[in-house]
């Protein structure tokens, strides 16, 4: 008489609905609970996003002023000589194969202000030197307003002002004629510079040219610092003899170093923070994955009757346990999906602010995802487990 | 209802067939001292019958429904439900006869809130693996029958306590089981709707579902054809007809 028994069988769709149950009926701790996993996931969305669009900004920037940029410059200190370069370092660095350009910059020893009414002990930190006309091309360096000095304004009293310089003086633009008092006499600013990424200390300049700093302001132009570009396959070797070819009697003097190096120096800081709040971030989801098998553990004493219905309807220990862990599963997607659009989105804005592109890495947004469906996943077993072995009478029983 | 769906009501079990039997059924919880809630039930429920099991509290009645409906093992004795040897069964087959061959009715109805009637209804069959659009479909015929055709899609927990058992009933009886056990089905209403709970059992009992009612309320269980008494975890009568 007795038929073969078909076992329970429990649709994909309907374990996915079944694991909703319990979102929908208690939508605030549902969302939550969520939260949890988004602020973690979008702390490290955010911070991979952050790191990856600041780090290509970066690589932008190093591609459009050259990695190539050596500066050579007499060593300061005490015990370390003149504080000047030999006169003919420059020709004798422009001698080295690889070196594809140099530009020489030679500190006066003057002063500028805006005008000759300005007491002389306040200069505003601003410093005068005297440059090659081929600097702002070695520096790869823009004009913001005017022109930089040429064969012919080198030979006058001129001066082009560095960001900083130009806006201790108030000086923000060229045109009409705009006059600042240098070293005791008028000097024509015919341009203003951008920030040079590369070379700060001539944001705080005024620069003159060679001819006009010796004419005007009886200066000796020896440089004290010496800027080369060199061929970018060489430039380790070329850094390896600049010490000794710009002073061969005393190598030991001079301090060569790439500007570059400076900002991936300030990357590989950012780095470390970086790795600082991709652990906060990962607290914050450990957190919120406790959140999860918390809300998850209350959820499965509150819904004993209901898992005593759904054994009476016919429900497996495994139904029962995959309705929980799916939802476990499904709140920590809910919060993994929010977490990286939230990630994204606060990526997105900062970038925008910074004029930085937004690059989030593909390998964050699926691993946000997957991280937080592990968590679901570990967060949801204990619950699940808990559920599935509940007995149905005693479920029942306390319903 | 035209529903090419195979239901389990009626088939394999003709009339007159044995759809649940106890043969000196047992239980004991293993407390200190052990208490023995049942001690030696027999008796059987042929396809077809209504019978109620009356008892005081404490007489061992939910003991009893949960070792009818399989969802409890009896300590020692023989449980056959649809012609199934329950204590040949693993826990996974007594799931599967649960899911085909047992509908429950709860005092407390276990109506899940925030899903309309139909769907509570359908959920009756959510593990016989039928897809949803058929369930909802077999729901509403059901639904119908309990005279709640105009409740489909209202938030079951909304409902008036005698639409909830109405919606708990029409959820036991979707899948066509061959036995339905209520527990104390009017135990949570008043005593109109209880009449009318009562009436809509013995209707859908004389369109062929086989009920067992287990109650306390003697008045109730007199207007059933059979009565088992049960008190201190043993039959104490086996009445048909009213005839006590």
């Amino acid at each position: 008489m007795a038929t073969t028994l078909t076992p329970s069988k429990l649709h994909v769709a309907d374990v996915a609905r079944t694991a909703s149950v319990g979102l929908r009926t208690r939508k605030m701790r549902a969302a939550l609970s969520a939260l949890g996993i988004m602020i973690g996931i979008a702390a490290m969305v955010g911070v991979l996003g952050l790191s990856e669009s600041s780090k290509s900004d970066l690589l932008a920037q190093l591609d459009k002023l050259g990695t190539n940029l050596l500066t050579v410059q007499a060593g300061g200190g005490i015990g370390l000589g003149s504080g000047e370069l030999p006169a003919d370092a420059g020709v004798m660095i422009a001698r080295i194969g690889p070196v594809e350009q140099t530009s020489s910059v030679s500190e006066v020893d003057a002063n500028v202000y805006k005008n000759d009414l300005v007491p002389s002990g306040q200069s505003g930190g601003i410093t005068v030197q005297a440059v090659d006309v081929n600097l702002l091309d070695t520096l790869a360096g823009a004009m913001a307003d005017g022109v930089f000095l040429n064969d012919v304004t080198a030979a006058y009293p001129t001066t082009v002002l560095g960001a900083v310089a130009a806006d201790r003086l108030g000086i923000d633009d060229v045109t009409g004629t705009q006059l600042v008092w240098l070293g005791d006499q008028w000097f024509t600013v015919i341009g203003v510079l951008d920030a040079f990424e590369l070379n700060p200390d001539l944001d705080r300049a005024a620069l003159v040219g060679m001819d006009a700093a010796a004419t005007y302001l009886d200066n000796d132009n020896v440089p004290s610092s010496i800027l080369v570009r060199a061929n970018p396959r060489f430039v380790d070797n070329v850094m390896g003899v600049l010490a000794a070819t710009a002073n061969p009697q005393n190598p030991e003097e001079v301090e060569v170093d790439r500007p570059t190096d400076a900002l991936e120096a300030r990357e590989a800081a950012d780095d470390a923070f970086t790795a600082l709040f991709l652990g906060l971030g990962a607290v914050a989801l450990l957190v919120g994955g406790v959140g999860i098998a918390n809300v998850m553990v209350i959820s499965v004493l509150e819904r004993r009757s209901e898992i005593g219905l759904r054994r009476a309807l016919g429900a497996t220990k495994r139904h029962v346990g995959m309705q929980f862990l799916g939802e476990a599963l499904l709140l920590a997607a809910i919060g993994g999906v929010g977490g990286v659009l939230l990630g994204y989105g606060v990526t997105t804005a900062y970038a925008n602010l910074r004029g930085w592109s937004t690059l989030v890495p593909p390998i964050a947004i699926a691993g946000g995802v997957v991280a937080a469906l592990v968590i679901g996943a570990v967060a949801g077993l204990y619950p699940a487990i808990r559920a599935a072995r509940m007995s149905p009478t005693e479920a029942l029983r306390t319903g | 209802m035209t529903s090419t769906l195979t239901r389990g009501r009626g088939a394999p079990l003709g009339p007159g067939d044995v759809v649940l039997s106890l043969a000196n059924v047992t239980k004991e919880y293993p407390t200190i001292p052990p208490v023995r809630a049942l001690g030696g039930v027999s008796f059987e429920i042929q396809r077809g019958e209504l019978v109620a099991v009356v008892g005081p509290s404490g007489s061992g009645k939910s003991t009893l429904l949960h070792i009818m409906g399989t969802l409890d093992r009896p300590t020692s004795g023989e449980v056959m439900v649809a012609g199934h040897r329950v204590s040949q069964l693993s826990d996974r087959a007594l799931s599967a006869l649960r899911a085909r061959h047992i509908g429950f009715v709860f005092q407390q109805f276990f109506l899940l809130s925030g899903y309309t009637a139909l769907d509570n209804v359908a959920d009756g069959l959510l593990y016989t693996g039928i897809p949803l659009a058929s369930r909802r479909e077999l729901a509403a015929v059901e639904l119908e029958n309990v005279g709640l055709a105009h409740r489909l899609d209202h938030d079951a927990t909304t409902l008036s306590g005698g639409e909830r058992q109405r919606v708990a009933i029409a959820r036991a009886l979707v899948g066509g089981p061959d036995i339905v056990l209520a527990d104390e089905p009017t135990g949570n209403l008043d005593s109109k709707t209880s009449d009318a709970i009562v009436e809509l059992i013995e209707r859908l009992s004389a369109s062929g579902s086989t009920i067992v009612v287990i109650t306390h309320n003697h008045e109730i269980a007199s207007h059933f054809p059979r009565s088992v008494g049960i008190r201190d975890g043993r039959i104490e009568y086996d009445e048909l007809n009213g005839a006590r």
